[in-house]
């Protein structure tokens, strides 16, 4: 009997919701990493090239859909980005694929990196309820007044996804951001690509409002000073330029000077910018770099 | 009604001695500055103070090296314990001699005595004391088992508020085991300089605290300088952009304190006396000279002609002048400079319609001054509703609905500060929710304690001061 013919998928960008093409009409070539020297790259995919109008479309996505989702209750988005890592479980076979495939490691490799992926996007949901109390409180002011701080987002954050790790460091950049209550817009590794589209796809079957995560993929190198210089982007992690050819941090944090955003740098010390182990237990610098404190105060009276 | 006359009641100088010369603070000694000397005049009467030398790129080297030999040899091996003592020394000198301090201040700031008195230097003294106490404590402020210093921090602060400003940066960075070299501002230098003498007394060790003077030059020396680990600044958004555009694509760390256009916002049932008050401490305290004054008074408009009415009633009792004077409300602007920055956007203001009003009060000869000043007609489009006056001027706006302010109070880049006043609970809770504001002040304004961290949102910078929160900025790593 002949072999099935498969159905194969078109890779889009995920915008507000909705998956579109790159208005570029872009698109370019993802190989799988080589298993071994000499073979010949394998062929999976034509993704789409973003541009920099489409990282455009996607802070105007990021921005209309920011204020709902900060103002969800912490318990709700606690639930929804728990529903993801169920959707995301679901999905298991074809993240290890694409893993597998995006990062050249072995089945049982890809199958504990995709395990690790799922459990860092729970531990992260779990934060939405826990980190105002935890990072805020009562101030004992030396007067008759009531005085709290709480943590608030800090509103749309463009992020630079690692370059290696596809779908774990993905995740780790991600969750962050949007647990507090941020917007985002992503810009996938550019040769590893599949994974972040596949999660775009959990992301749009769970009930994370459109918009509040947007996937541009493509080349940073393109699109990150567009992003670094936008005036309606309030933050930007670096990550992703670890790795990236022709990166130049430095100058993407330049730019987003000229509007005071919040900055995570790379890894790494000096100018050189490494990826970081993703395997351990992130701390909570990732989500308070997003995050503003608002100290409010009221008299205290009869 | 009979109406009492005010006889004045001036603070004596005697108790400062103010030098003739200062040099630069570094390594414990007065060393002479190598760029060119400059003076510091008291604002109120043009006098000059003293003669400050300015410090040059090599001079800023030796302090940052004597900052780092002190960091490496003595103040990163101390136990929080004792680190903790000498802040509780310099608490108590700050106290035993508020009052040569608030004088001092007065003097070369221009703000009015019963500020420095009951403000500024009480303050000070408390953040010094509150941040003693975290020394030995750091294991427990929620930043890991054993949070580490940066090393060197090189701190740059404003004229408003000298030596509180001083206190905001130093007890911090000294509480977590981080050294310091800070620039004061060119025009109000002389408390840094009198505190350095402070060190001395409490015996601080050489190096931990070094004070430079200068102005741009020198602080720009000191950001670009590849010894340091930190910036910690507070001042104008257009130098804390240079900032952070210096320090890009290197290590080094900021907290930037910039600037602000807070909105006050008055609902029409909000106790209207104890409002109109609020509205005077929130922007004729200290000149108007605050990041995070109350600059735009958005006002229901069903109230807004009477809110209007009784403020320049109370304006007109403001006292104006002497700021040595106990009497005074509203002291001298600091320099010519900002009170031609003041002047030429009070024009704009007028040139683009608003209505101007102020309290018509004699103003002395000599020395820089503005009345307190008060436009209504004010739209979101004008320039002394946009751009930061740092004056006594008020700009008056209106609104019908709370979201309506809301969406007036957050349409600006900055994010410093912002009032309500109202007796609904619920609606302050709503508000407070809604204005993208790092300090929101409801039924008050104007309120700072050690506790209570302090910093803004968007382009009033980032990174807080004061409280737990704080301690962050000063120490290194993960949380």
């Amino acid at each position: 009997m002949a072999e099935r013919v498969d159905v194969r998928k078109t890779y889009k960008l995920y915008i507000g919701g909705k998956f579109p093409r790159s208005e570029s009409g872009r698109s370019y070539e993802v190989y799988a990493a080589p298993t071994r020297a000499g073979a010949s790259p394998k062929f999976l995919a034509n993704a789409s090239q973003g541009s920099r109008k489409d990282a455009r479309d996607a802070v105007t996505a990021a921005r209309g859909a920011q204020a709902g989702w900060a103002g969800a209750t912490a318990y709700n988005r606690g639930q929804v980005l728990y529903r993801v890592a169920e959707v995301m479980e679901g999905r298991r076979a074809q993240f290890v694929e694409e893993v597998r495939a995006s990062e050249g490691v072995s089945p049982s490799k890809a199958d504990s990196l995709v395990s690790q992926a799922i459990d860092r996007w729970v531990w992260y949901a779990g934060w939405s309820d826990k980190l105002p109390q935890v990072l805020g409180g009562l101030n004992p002011v030396a007067g008759p007044f009531f005085n709290i701080s709480a943590p608030e987002p800090s509103g749309v954050v463009a992020v630079l996804a690692p370059q290696e790790s596809s779908l774990l460091g993905l995740v780790s950049v991600i969750a962050p951001a949007i647990v507090t209550g941020n917007s985002v817009v992503v810009v996938s590794s550019k040769e590893r690509p599949l994974p972040a589209i596949t999660l775009s796809e959990c992301l749009a079957t769970s009930d994370v409002p459109g918009g509040v995560v947007n996937i541009v993929t493509g080349d940073a190198v393109e699109i990150a000073p567009w992003l670094a210089s936008h005036r309606d982007v309030n933050g930007i992690d670096l990550t992703g330029a670890a790795g990236l050819q022709g990166e130049a941090w430095g100058e993407w944090e330049r730019a987003a000077a000229d509007t005071l955003k919040r900055v995570i740098r790379p890894g790494g010390a000096g100018a050189a910018a490494i990826e970081p182990d993703w395997s351990v237990e992130p701390g909570l610098q990732r989500m308070s770099t997003f995050l503003e404190t608002k100290t409010v105060w009221h008299p205290k009276g009869r | 009604m009979p109406t009492f006359e005010y006889a004045p009641a001036p603070e004596s100088r005697a108790v400062v001695d103010v030098d003739s010369t200062y040099g630069l603070f570094i390594n414990g000694d007065w060393v002479d500055g190598r760029g060119t000397a400059f003076k510091t005049v008291n604002p109120a009467t043009e006098e000059v103070l003293a003669d400050i030398h300015e410090a040059s790129p090599d001079d800023v080297d030796l302090a940052v090296k004597a900052a780092r030999t002190a960091y490496t040899r003595v103040w990163s091996r101390m136990s929080g314990a004792d680190r903790g003592k000498y802040l509780f020394r310099i608490a108590r000198i700050l106290q035993e001699r508020a009052r040569e301090f608030a004088v001092l201040e007065t003097l070369d700031n221009g703000k009015p005595i019963k500020e420095t008195r009951d403000v500024d230097i009480p303050l000070a003294a408390a953040h010094f004391f509150y941040h003693a106490g975290w020394a030995d404590k750091l294991s427990y402020a929620g930043y890991g088992p054993d949070p580490r210093p940066h090393g060197v921090v090189g701190q740059i602060i404003p004229w408003n508020f000298p030596l509180l400003m001083l206190a905001w940066k130093v007890a911090p960075a000294l509480a977590t085991g981080n050294t310091v070299v800070l620039k004061p501002a060119e025009t109000t230098p002389l408390t840094a300089l009198l505190f350095a003498q402070v060190c001395q007394q409490a015996e601080l060790p050489p190096g931990v605290v070094n004070i430079v003077t200068g102005a741009g030059d020198t602080g720009q020396a000191i950001v670009d300088h590849p010894g340091i680990d930190k910036i910690a600044f507070t001042g104008s958004t257009g130098v804390g952009k240079m900032i952070a555009r210096s320090i890009a694509g290197t290590r080094k760390k900021a907290t930037l304190e910039l600037g602000g256009k807070g909105a006050n916002i008055v609902f029409d049932d909000a106790p209207i006396d104890q409002t109109v008050e609020g509205i005077v401490r929130g922007i004729f305290f200290n000149q108007g000279h605050v990041c995070c004054a109350g600059s735009r008074l958005l006002v229901q408009e069903t109230v807004a002609d009477e809110v209007v009415r009784r403020l320049q009633r109370r304006l007109s009792t403001l006292r104006v002048g002497d700021p040595l004077d106990k009497n005074t409300d509203v002291g001298a602007i600091n320099s010519r400079a900002q009170l031609d920055r003041i002047t030429s956007l009070v024009d704009a203001g007028e040139a683009e319609g608003a209505e101007r009003w102020d309290n018509g009060c004699a103003l002395p000869q000599k020395g820089f001054w503005f009345r307190p000043t008060l436009f209504s007609g004010v739209t979101q489009t004008h320039r002394i509703a946009q751009e930061e006056i740092f004056g006594p001027v008020l700009s008056v706006l209106t609104f019908r609905t709370p979201q309506e302010a809301v969406a007036k109070a957050n349409n600006t880049p900055y994010g410093l500060s912002a009032g309500i006043w109202t007796d609904k609970g619920s609606r302050i809770l709503w508000m407070a929710d809604q204005l993208k504001a790092g300090v929101v002040w409801a039924n008050t304004f104007n309120q700072f304690d050690p506790t209570s961290p302090f910093g803004g949102y968007k382009e009033s910078g980032y990174g807080r001061e004061g409280g737990r929160h704080g301690l962050e900025a000063y120490l290194k790593g993960s949380i």
